[in-house]
């Protein structure tokens, strides 16, 4: 069972200070759903309007098509797994687990048996009659699941779950809690300030700032069309380049810089208004020869391996930064720090775009 | 040790061992001991002291068996030494007081650790504080003349048209000792709740609401079980103290209450038997010694949780 949600206008207001403004987001049945943002943003607080610990001061919440007004976190159909996972210390893994049926008056022979059950889909049969001190982090968190899992939400609600973890356990648990969801098929709406986690586990991404969401798309459409400035430089790297557009034709448009005359995509949506280049540094290279078009010569500064890739920063005559992605391919040439070389994107790989959509 | 010596030199190190030395020995241990060998003694003329009859026994811890009174309970009536009634009447009212501290300190502190704004708690507990600045007697006066039969409770209730002709609230068993103790003692109470309850993570109670429990289930799961060595440290302290307590029986009690510290305050003072009260107090302090670490045993809690 699992059931949509969907955001009406809603606004969240502290005191003076609005939360979140004007949240209008229709999520469907059985998908894995970001919201991304830096912390401050809003997004926490969609969450905890959506699970019920907070009232939206105006606007409706709806899961399942039900308006959820009035009703307390524990009349809705949705499971909360906290930040700090809240497991609860005093009690063994399986009460743990199955606290939510214990309290709809299920028998303790029953409960078992779901806690059993639920520990093996998340892989850690056994574990049933430990203490919560006794597991690892990765382990609290498969418990944290089968804990939310337990009462069968129609809704699963991850405040930014993994961010206790390591590095490497992060990147194994983001597998693992994907493929939870697709055996599940419960709708998951995940917090996060981490845009790697959001890429690569929704199906879609709700990029928020300042209270407002920004952009909703899949997340391959957040990182190679980004709405606006900030979509764009929350989810990876930019060169940025300020001046002033000229009217669009077809989508594109003439960009005046203090680098010389540019030319990149203009949506329709952000013409007229004040707007910034922004190329992606992978999209950007360095070549010997000065290319046809959006083209700057630069003087390479920098020489920083990162594994995958190499970044390459350059400085322009102007003294601005232009940075350029080499994927560490083996065949790649990687310039001498110093040598002059022309930093140049194609036209249809930069953007113009706004800033971000910020209550004036 | 080697810490203290390093951080504060040999002077000062030596100085604060013997002040602590002077304290245990000279303030705990001794006067201790003293009444403890004197328990074991009989009470003669002072020309007998020393004598052939000042020998050791325990005739003193065996007078609390003399003399028997007929008293009832749950209908069943039986003689019993009239010493012991008072110290299972002591121990039982204790026990109640305990009780009752504990339903008012347990909503208060769960109220100022969870659901009060933290910048209006130093208010609240500075509001808790006044009263413990005025001396324990004066409380136990003023609750006195509260309690007193034209005192301002029965004028209030009688105002509000409660009761109709005042009560006699001194002179109704232990009433008024209940009343005084309970006031003297909630805060002992109070405050390790507090500190224990403080300390539980607030999305642990959000989680279980989350999960549907009711506000009765979280508490009975989650968080009573979190504060259960505060609430155990917090009834030892009233009711180790409730049991010891001299002074507020003495002001508030009846004239059919009586304390067992009022018996032994009785062998010191009126009989000047001071062997005999002192074998009467070492058996107080012995038998509640026991009757918590029971009660620790009962409840699961251990020695360790309450020293937290």
């Amino acid at each position: 069972m699992s059931a949509g949600i969907d955001l009406e206008n809603v606004c969240c207001d502290f005191g003076s200070f609005r939360a979140v403004d004007n949240a209008n987001v229709s999520i469907k049945p059985g998908e894995f759903f970001s919201f991304l943002g830096p912390s401050g943003c809003g997004k926490t607080t969609i969450l905890r309007m959506i699970s019920g610990f907070i009232e939206p001061t105006q606007g409706a919440i709806k899961i399942g098509g039900k308006d959820m007004r009035g009703q307390r976190p524990n009349q809705r159909p949705t499971a909360l797994i906290f930040q700090n996972l809240a497991l609860f210390p005093l009690m063994p893994i399986w009460e743990n687990i199955t606290f939510g049926l214990e309290v709809r008056g299920v028998d303790k022979t029953t409960r078992r048996k779901k806690a059993e059950e639920l520990l093996k889909l998340v892989d850690l049969p056994g574990a049933a009659d430990k203490m919560v001190s006794q597991l690892s982090g990765g382990q609290k968190q498969r418990v944290a699941i089968a804990r939310a899992l337990a009462v069968e939400p129609a809704v699963m609600l991850l405040d930014e779950p993994l961010s206790a973890l390591d590095l490497k356990l992060r990147q194994h648990m983001r597998a693992e809690l994907r493929a939870i969801q697709k055996r599940t098929g419960v709708t998951f709406i995940y917090i996060t300030h981490d845009q790697g986690e959001a890429l690569a586990m929704s199906d879609r991404v709700g990029v928020m700032s300042q209270g407002r969401i920004q952009q909703i798309a899949d997340p391959r459409d957040i990182y190679n069309n980004p709405v606006n400035g900030f979509v764009a430089s929350f989810v990876g790297e930019n060169n940025i380049f300020e001046g002033t557009a000229g009217t669009a034709s077809e989508g594109m448009a003439g960009f005046d810089t203090a680098f010389g005359g540019f030319r990149a995509r203009l949506s329709p949506e952000a013409a007229g208004k004040a707007v910034k280049l922004y190329v992606r540094p992978e999209h950007t290279v360095l070549t010997a020869k000065a290319a046809t078009e959006n083209s700057v010569p630069v003087t390479v500064s920098e020489v920083s391996f990162e594994g995958a890739f190499i970044a390459v920063h350059a400085t322009s005559e102007q003294g601005k930064t232009i940075t350029a992605e080499i994927r560490n391919d083996g065949s790649a040439t990687v310039p001498e720090v110093g040598a002059k070389l022309h930093a140049s994107f194609d036209a249809a790989r930069a953007a113009l775009l706004p800033d971000a959509n910020v209550r004036g | 040790m080697q810490d203290l010596l390093r951080r504060y030199g040999p002077g000062l190190t030596g100085l604060i061992c013997l002040l602590v030395a002077f304290w245990l020995v000279m303030l705990v241990i001794l006067p201790n001991i003293t009444l403890f060998e004197q328990s074991f003694r009989p009470y003669l003329p002072v020309v007998d002291v020393g004598g052939p009859r000042d020998t050791y026994s325990f005739n003193n811890y065996l007078k609390v068996l003399d003399g028997s009174t007929e008293t009832s309970l749950f209908g069943v009536a039986f003689t019993i030494p009239v010493h012991v009634k008072t110290f299972f009447q002591t121990i039982w009212y204790s026990m109640v007081v305990t009780i009752i501290c504990f339903a008012l300190a347990y909503p208060l502190a769960y109220y100022m650790a969870k659901v009060v704004a933290p910048k209006t708690v130093p208010t609240l507990l500075l509001l808790l504080f006044v009263p413990l600045w005025v001396s324990e007697v004066l409380r136990a006066f003023a609750w006195w003349i509260i309690l007193a039969f034209k005192g301002p409770l029965n004028a209030l209730l009688q105002g509000v048209g409660l009761i109709e002709d005042p009560i006699r609230w001194t002179n109704m068993g232990y009433t008024g000792v209940m009343v005084g103790l309970v006031y003297t003692y909630v805060l002992f109470m109070l405050f390790p709740i507090y500190n224990a309850v403080s300390s539980l993570d607030t999305n642990q109670i959000e989680a279980a609401d989350d999960l549907g429990a009711s506000w009765w289930r979280i508490h009975w799961r989650i968080v009573l079980p979190h504060a259960k060595p505060g609430i155990a440290s917090g009834s030892v302290m009233v009711f180790m103290l409730s049991a010891g307590s001299l002074l507020v029986p003495s002001i508030l009690g009846s004239t059919t209450s009586q304390w067992f510290t009022q018996t032994i305050d009785q062998w010191f003072k009126d009989a000047l038997d001071w062997n005999t009260a002192s074998a009467y107090a070492f058996l107080l302090l012995i038998l509640c010694t026991v009757f918590v670490s029971v009660a620790m045993k009962l409840f699961k809690v251990k020695l360790s949780d309450i020293a937290k």
